[in-house]
């Protein structure tokens, strides 16, 4: 792996970014990164994104020059590092009312339904990052023969909990909100719960699979 | 207890907000103008930190349960308290059943009603903001209602005698509003500010990683631009208007090159596709995967908070050192209001002193 880049973000923070491209080998030494930073002086925020990784810290009391060293030496350190992985499992009613759009991607991929939940429950997904929404989680990776292009006009209110299809990418919806994606089914489990510790049911690194709580016909 | 007789357009329960759970996808939420939190809790005896009722332009009306002290920072309000006018940066006591009135400011958009203890509501992941997007903190994860009551917190009764509940009103100098940095040019109004709106607020910025992906024509105009502020603007973010600004490299192919996911950050200026850049705010997302043309120095973004919707905006190049230095102002000018209430509460104490002896 050639050297990241490490920069300014604003006054306050700095990024590390990896190389192009994004491979589960490299998410994996962001991850170790990212547990060396949170123990640095001054460092108030520690984020993961895609090949990349945020570190926010205190502009007075921090020395931003000795960070980004510190940065650039933890990630040589961190090569090969294994983090503890969780595996976690999630039922998922698929189809009816939990999964409005399972018809469309059967059609879309040419599949049968079953297939459909077949393959998307087979494969073992990792969670690569958090964010947009409390509680999302960044799953790579999704069986390319389920790949379904979003919908051409976004849902007003996607439920709480749904788990959709958005082209290469799978994923659950935690809260409520507006969404593009196709939804293939809906998991009972709380993504997050602002009243637990920790609040999100997924971390960075987590090992996760679908299990078929039940088909709607 | 805080009775809500009239909510206004946006009140909601806002502290120092959270910090240290971006990794999980929670947002700061948070006073969009902590400086005037700060300030607020500082003139009523509070932790600075205190939870404190953000009144996003009002009009808005709320009635003490019982006698308590209260500081009304931020936007500057017509305000009254039972007709008696209320001044901005002032400490003033509030006698059980009086009403306060926050008609539309006149300078500002957010106003921070301190209390006396603080808006008790539970807190949830280390704060008590609301977090609107997500629905939680606050009073029940949503913005006040017209009828809601609130909790007061209850303070050690050692406290000093300048904050305490019958002491009487004072006030303290406010934070400058402007402090201009020099502007080598006249800004270029593009026509689409509402009519009379005030001078463009210069906003001190970083230039953003991507920064240079940018043509030409579009890092002058981010510059020179007065850019507007459009009524689509909330929480999460300024929605600006002006100029489009497209980036040079971001063609490879005839695919465009989507951009990785990214942490951004209240004050990172990211510009979508359409090419008008949003300024994220206290509730924004915590990843995103637009370029980042700037970035706003944390000095400036409670300045920013109060630039209206419809009012206009403009960039100055800043540096790292202007950026360290504003904010150690900033720090200075906190250290300014603590003396002055300390040398307040000396005062007090020798009154008091006098009239123990007498």
């Amino acid at each position: 792996m050639t050297e990241p880049r490490i920069y300014p973000f604003g006054d306050s923070a700095l990024v590390c970014e990896a190389p192009p491209p994004a491979t589960l080998a490299c998410q994996e030494r962001i991850w170790a990164l990212a547990q060396a930073a949170r123990a640095w002086p001054h460092v108030v925020e520690v984020v993961p994104g895609m090949n990349n990784l945020t570190i926010v810290f205190d502009p007075l009391a921090a020395d931003m020059e000795g960070l980004a060293r510190e940065m650039a030496s933890a990630w040589e350190r961190a090569v090969g590092l294994k983090p503890s992985a969780r595996e976690i499992e999630i039922p998922v009613y698929y189809g009816g009312e939990d999964g409005p759009d399972l018809q469309a991607v059967a059609d879309h991929t040419g599949l049968p339904v079953d297939e459909v939940v077949r393959r998307h429950t087979a494969a073992e997904y990792i969670v690569f990052f958090l964010g947009f929404q409390p509680g999302f989680a960044y799953l790579g990776e999704l069986d390319p023969t389920l790949e379904t292009p979003r919908r051409a006009a976004p849902r007003l209110e996607v439920p709480a909990g749904s788990v959709g299809i958005g082209g290469a990418q799978t994923g659950i919806y935690p809260a409520a909100s507006p969404g593009g994606w196709q939804l293939i089914g809906r998991t009972r489990a709380a993504l997050f719960d602002p009243t637990r510790d920790p609040p999100t049911l997924l971390q960075s690194g987590d090992r996760v699979r679908f299990t078929v709580a039940e088909v709607a016909r | 207890m805080i009775d809500v007789m009239r909510a206004g357009m946006l009140s909601s329960v806002q502290d120092a907000g959270r910090t240290g759970l971006r990794h999980l996808g929670v947002a700061k939420a948070g006073a969009l103008d902590g400086l005037a939190l700060e300030v607020g809790n500082r003139l009523v005896g509070n932790a600075p930190q205190a939870a404190a009722i953000e009144v996003t332009l009002g009009p808005a009306v709320f009635r003490f349960m019982q006698a308590t002290r209260i500081a009304l920072t931020g936007a500057q309000f017509n305000a009254t308290l039972d007709g008696a006018p209320v001044y901005a940066w002032w400490s003033l006591p509030v006698r059980a059943g009086q009403e306060l009135v926050l008609q539309g400011p006149t300078r500002g958009m957010r106003g921070y009603l301190c209390v006396r203890g603080g808006i008790d509501v539970l807190p949830i992941l280390g704060s008590r903001s609301t977090d609107l997007a997500a629905a939680f903190g606050g009073l029940g994860g949503r913005k006040l209602r017209d009828g809601d009551r609130l909790p007061v917190g209850a303070l050690a009764s050692t406290q000093s005698l300048a904050t305490s509940i019958e002491a009487p009103a004072f006030g303290v100098k406010p934070p400058q509003w402007c402090r201009f940095a020099e502007v080598a040019h006249e800004p270029v109004r593009r026509g689409k500010h509402a009519a009379g709106a005030e001078r463009a607020v210069a906003i001190r910025v970083l230039r953003g990683p991507e920064y240079d992906e940018f043509d030409e024509g579009s890092r002058t105009a981010f510059w020179s631009d007065e850019w507007c502020v459009t009524p689509n603007s909330n929480r999460m973010g300024y929605r600006l208007a002006g100029s489009a600004l497209t980036r040079e490299r971001h063609n490879e192919g005839e695919r465009e090159v989507e951009m990785l996911s990214h942490a951004v950050l209240p004050g990172t200026i990211q510009v979508p596709g359409n090419g008008q850049p949003i300024v994220l705010m206290g509730d924004a997302h915590t990843t995103g995967g637009y370029p980042r043309i700037g970035v706003v120095i944390a000095a400036d973004i409670w300045r920013l908070a109060q630039i209206r919707l419809g009012g206009a905006v403009r960039f100055v190049r800043s540096t790292r050192e202007e950026a360290r230095y504003a904010l150690a102002e900033e720090h200075a000018y906190l250290r300014q209001i603590d003396a002055a209430i300390g040398m307040h509460e000396e005062r007090m104490r020798r009154l008091a002193g006098r009239a123990h002896a007498a």
